[in-house]
């Protein structure tokens, strides 16, 4: 990273920590919560499906369980903290118990499995704990919104981060390649199997924290909501529309996604989803890097219009 | 005891009937274009109301609704083929695979909120004169509705085997199944049969959405759980054998009300997911023939 970014990134950090203490309309702040909730949810897809290429359509399993025991631990007494990672560590325990079947899938029959599994989950919470989850009387009354934008923010940070420095790590790398050639990657002495399990349980333990922030947020909701597959789509769109395996993609995908879809509600209520549907196939047929590529391949266009820059002259840059 | 566990094994067969033809159109897209059309659910749930227009608007028979539903799904079917699929079916296997994925959930989701918006999220069905009629014999009831709907669908398929086994248009579809590059070198117009799959595919997704909306009821959010049940059945049945799909339709409808009548209603999904999963795990490239490494 750069001197300018890192000032740049701590700047956008400053700014966000310091949102709840400036602004005072709930709403707002409940939206910028939402934007980095969504934040979190995408970059955690995008380390499985996005860096090591695992078209995983089950991504809701791990952040439903997340929220189911947080929440549990957290209204049993838990101090919020240890209740998060337990939520983390079971989502890390199931992908494991999964993983390993799963893997031997390839392509299509492991999107699909995840898929499956995910809906058995959510039929069987659905079935099983049909009652609503209220927050306790002691609980609604000391209810802030601070804390929980803080934490929300903290998790964005933490995922963005992860996704950063495994891209740049040793083992990001033998994750990227397998995601390339997994043949040639094991020739060469990277095991596939192991990487993937490595994206897997990272991806899965994000998506666990995020989904106990989720049930640290919310007053009251059905123990079924998180398991929707809702939020697997969402995590998947927001990605593919930012530029999946990318790390500011997600980031730039869930801002867009949750920016457009509250001004298409108040216009066109039930519209945002076709006009997201629309953009994602757009996006997955002509633009597979999405707004990130689109991004960088306006500003080359720019900067060679400008005349025969520092762009124009590394050959690095001529062949897209 | 008995009694109750036979009428409700009755029931999963007439509901399995039409999992099978769900599952063939699916799997004919599949099986000829390596497409996986995971937006089939919302088709079959796009010809359900296609019919329940039909049926209110025009006051035609359920049944003769067929034909526009049927007609009205193969334009959509085209212009998707056209717009959308056609652009897939040329990539590489594995960016081929993961890309139709995407789209058809994207696809999925426009559909499915194009739905709310036209027919409201209300659950809907059709009801005639004879919906009630039922035949008993032995205590069993047979209602005439989903009877009839196991005869049309039986005859759908066995038109379909005719058409696959019998004319030159069937017999090129099977060869493009079986080596699309052969196919080609032989004069047949691959690009014309995988239209003609995709259309097909969404005709029986029509015909099958029907029956549901006749038989039973349709909502716009039904598609996902249509998709994965035909997909379960494309799995248990093995691709590239029609009755074959059709057998896998009954058995999970006899599965799904075995599991209704002995554990829960609630849990009757579960048990046809929890099925294909272990499918999947014990036989990692599906049931599906050979031809995947």
């Amino acid at each position: 990273m750069s001197t300018r970014r890192i000032v740049l990134n701590l700047l956008l950090i400053g700014i966000l920590a310091s949102l709840p203490a400036v602004i005072k309309k709930d709403s707002i702040i409940n939206l910028a919560l939402l934007v980095l909730l969504y934040v979190s949810l995408a970059s955690s897809w995008n380390i499985l499906g996005g860096f090591a290429g695992q078209t995983n359509l089950g991504h809701a399993a791990f952040f439903g369980l997340g929220a189911l025991l947080t929440r549990f631990l957290w209204l049993g007494g838990w101090p919020l903290i240890p209740s998060l990672l337990a939520g983390g560590c079971v989502a890390v325990l199931f992908s494991l118990l999964i993983g390993i079947p799963a893997f031997r899938l390839r392509g299509v029959y492991f999107a699909i499995g995840t898929l499956a599994l995910a809906q058995v989950l959510y039929i069987v919470v659905g079935n099983t704990l049909s009652d609503i989850s209220s927050l306790p009387s002691e609980y609604l009354a000391t209810y802030q919104l601070a804390p929980r934008y803080y934490l929300v923010l903290g998790l964005a940070i933490l995922t963005t981060g992860t996704a950063y420095v495994l891209r740049k790590s040793r083992r990001g790398l033998g994750i990227m390649a397998v995601r390339e050639q997994e043949d040639a990657a094991e020739s060469l002495g990277v095991s596939a199997l192991k990487h993937k399990l490595l994206a897997l349980s990272i991806s899965a333990f994000l998506a666990g924290l995020t989904g106990g922030a989720f049930a640290f947020y919310h007053v009251g909701y059905y123990p079924q909501l998180p398991f929707a597959p809702e939020f697997t789509f969402d995590a998947v769109m927001m990605t593919y529309i930012g530029g999946v395996g990318t790390v500011v993609g997600p980031v730039i995908g869930a801002v867009f996604f949750v920016v457009v879809r509250e001004i298409l509600a108040l216009k066109v209520a039930d519209m945002h989803l076709i006009v997201f549907g629309v953009l994602f196939i757009l996006i997955v047929l002509f633009l597979p890097g999405g707004l990130v590529d689109a991004w960088s391949k306006v500003r080359r266009a720019l900067a060679r219009r400008a005349g025969p820059g520092k762009f124009d002259a590394s050959p690095h840059q001529k062949g897209d | 005891m008995l009694e109750p566990l036979v009428q409700n094994l009755v029931f999963g067969v007439l509901v399995g009937a039409l999992y099978g033809l769900a599952a063939v159109g699916l799997s004919l897209v599949f099986g000829v274009t390596k497409i996986l059309n995971v937006a089939h659910g919302e088709l079959l749930m796009f010809g359900g109301y296609a019919s329940f227009w039909a049926v209110t608007l025009l006051g035609i028979d359920p049944f003769l609704s067929i034909i526009p539903a049927v007609i009205f799904l193969a334009v959509i079917g085209f212009i998707l083929y056209k717009l959308v699929f056609s652009r897939l079916v040329k990539l590489d296997e594995s960016v081929k695979i993961q890309n139709t994925l995407l789209v058809g959930f994207g696809l999925s989701l426009i559909l499915q909120n194009i739905a709310l918006r036209l027919w409201s999220a209300d659950t809907r069905g059709i009801t005639t004169f004879y919906s009630g009629w039922a035949v008993t014999t032995f205590g069993i009831r047979f209602p005439i509705v989903r009877v009839a709907s196991l005869v049309i669908a039986l005859v759908t398929l066995l038109a379909l085997e005719l058409f696959l086994r019998r004319t030159y248009t069937g017999k090129a579809l099977r060869a493009t199944v079986e080596n699309w590059e052969a196919a080609t070198l032989m004069g047949i117009d691959t690009q014309r049969v995988y239209m003609l799959a995709f259309v097909m595919g969404a005709s029986l997704a029509a015909i099958a959405g029907t029956l549901v909306s006749v038989g039973y009821s349709i909502d716009p959010a039904m598609g996902l759980n249509w998709t994965l049940t035909s997909l379960i059945v494309m799995v248990l049945g093995g691709l590239g054998s029609i009755i074959g799909t059709f057998v896998g339709g009954i058995v999970l409808g006899v599965t799904q009300s075995a599991t209704g009548f002995f554990l829960s209603q609630s849990y009757r999904e579960v048990v046809g997911l929890v099925l294909f999963l272990l499918v999947l795990v014990l036989r990692p490239q599906g049931l599906f023939g050979a031809k995947e490494r």
